[in-house]
């Protein structure tokens, strides 16, 4: 079962929590990964990979540039999980 | 129909000696900071490198490979006479022929030994090593010597902030001979060419003809020199070594993973039973969370050389592997599991029992 935008948000404050040592209860979908969430280009890919596993969903590289904010990865989540 | 008698190898082949060359000059990150716009904090933080050697004139790609081979000669305790064959994987050795190997093979005093170069980026090691097992079981060489160099400080943009910081030079070299137990594990190699734009050069040299000839005052050009790369002085660049680095992290992590996973498997070894892991030194990042990926135990040593070496491509994992044996944190008869990926993209891993 597809998993909601409230669930989504809550796996990834827990992939950041774990990559990125960020408190879940900072990560909310205004959050910059990069400018709020200490997650630089490399810890990115760590998250993305962990989200692609976790809710079944491919993001190719070329759209992981895209996914600025905790909003924009869990829109793209929401659209894409299979 | 005639019988054709076969050749005779040794049962088994394994890693005799090891040797590097680090050439002198150490270059910190304040000298990289000159021409690009980033700090010591982020380097560090991205890449895990705090210096890199970088090659003078006179440190020439032969030069530094007979500085290597020399040593892993010495450590295997053979004489230079008695290797069949010298194997050199580099990218940054700038004459397409003759090979540098027959260069180097004959300096280092070998008997006519067969010599030449291989193309494989940073897993030429992994791949020179294949060869060399095959020469060794198959009985075309009793001795093989294999080197990695390079001198990626030739192809670096200084002025690109995502590069600049990350290439090295350095040679290593091991000799590899006969055994009579196994001591290199089967390969799990390969090639991904339909990401051979993630790492690259960024223009042929062909490309540069039309710009010698304009130089030379040769005439008319014969072909387009505006996409010729300039530097912020406006004059024509050296190529350097480019690479998409958010789809190469990822397929070093993963997919890397993935394949050392695969020799550890193949060679019949569990994480548990392993002493050491010597991946490519391309970035502390990739090293790391290759770490992670594979779940390997505490108890195994975990090769860092790219902290003071920088990413020395087919170099890096003899470096490595010198480094860990020369300060004792790995010794002789450990089992190792190396892995070399990039440029191609291309991958080769393997255990082997350290020298």
């Amino acid at each position: 079962m597809a998993a909601t935008q409230e669930e989504i948000v809550a796996g990834l404050a827990e992939i950041v929590n774990e990559i990125a040592g960020i408190p879940v209860e900072d990560v909310q979908l205004d959050k910059s990964f990069t400018d709020d969430l200490d997650v630089d280009s490399l810890s990115m890919v760590e998250v993305v990979v962990a989200a692609e596993e976790r809710f079944d969903v491919k993001i190719p590289d070329e759209d992981v540039k895209n996914l600025k904010t905790v909003g924009d990865a869990t829109k793209y989540i929401l659209d894409h999980q299979s | 129909m005639s019988k054709i008698k076969p050749s005779k190898g040794a049962p088994y082949a394994r890693i005799l000696g090891v040797g590097g060359y680090r050439p002198t000059r150490i270059v910190p990150n304040e000298v990289i900071l000159e021409t690009i716009d980033s700090s010591d904090e982020w380097i560090r933080s991205r890449s895990g490198i705090e210096t890199r050697h970088w090659a003078s004139p006179e440190e020439t790609v032969a030069a530094m490979s007979i500085e290597a081979s020399g040593k892993a000669i010495a450590d295997a305790g053979i004489d230079a006479a008695q290797i069949g064959a010298v194997v050199v994987s580099t990218v940054s050795h700038f004459s397409q022929t003759p090979a540098i190997a027959t260069e180097i093979a004959d300096r280092l005093g070998t008997d006519k030994a067969a010599a030449f170069d291989i193309s494989a980026g940073c897993a030429g090691f992994g791949y020179g090593l294949t060869l060399a097992k095959g020469m060794i079981v198959e009985g075309s060489a009793p001795y093989v010597l294999v080197i990695g160099v390079e001198r990626l400080s030739d192809l670096t943009d200084l002025e690109d902030r995502a590069t600049a910081f990350l290439f090295g030079d350095g040679a290593g070299a091991v000799v590899v001979g006969p055994s009579q137990e196994p001591a290199i594990g089967p390969t799990v190699w390969g090639s991904e060419g339909d990401k051979s734009e993630t790492i690259k050069q960024t223009v042929p040299w062909d490309r540069f003809l039309p710009d010698l000839r304009l130089r030379a005052g040769g005439g008319t050009p014969t072909g387009d020199v505006s996409e010729l790369p300039l530097d912020s002085e406006g004059n024509v660049k050296f190529p350097a070594i480019t690479q998409e680095g958010q789809a190469v992290f990822r397929w070093a992590v993963f997919e890397m993973a993935k394949v050392a996973q695969q020799a550890l498997d193949a060679a019949g070894i569990s994480p548990d039973d392993l002493d050491v892991f010597i991946p490519h030194q391309a970035n502390v990042r990739i090293i790391d969370s290759m770490v992670k990926t594979l779940k390997l135990p505490e108890h195994v040593t975990v090769a860092r050389d790219i902290r003071t070496t920088g990413n020395t491509s087919a170099a890096s994992i003899p470096l490595a592997m010198e480094r860990l044996l020369a300060t004792g944190e790995a010794k002789s008869g450990d089992t190792a599991l190396v892995i070399g990926f990039g440029a191609g993209l291309v991958y080769a891993a393997t255990v082997v029992t350290l020298p």
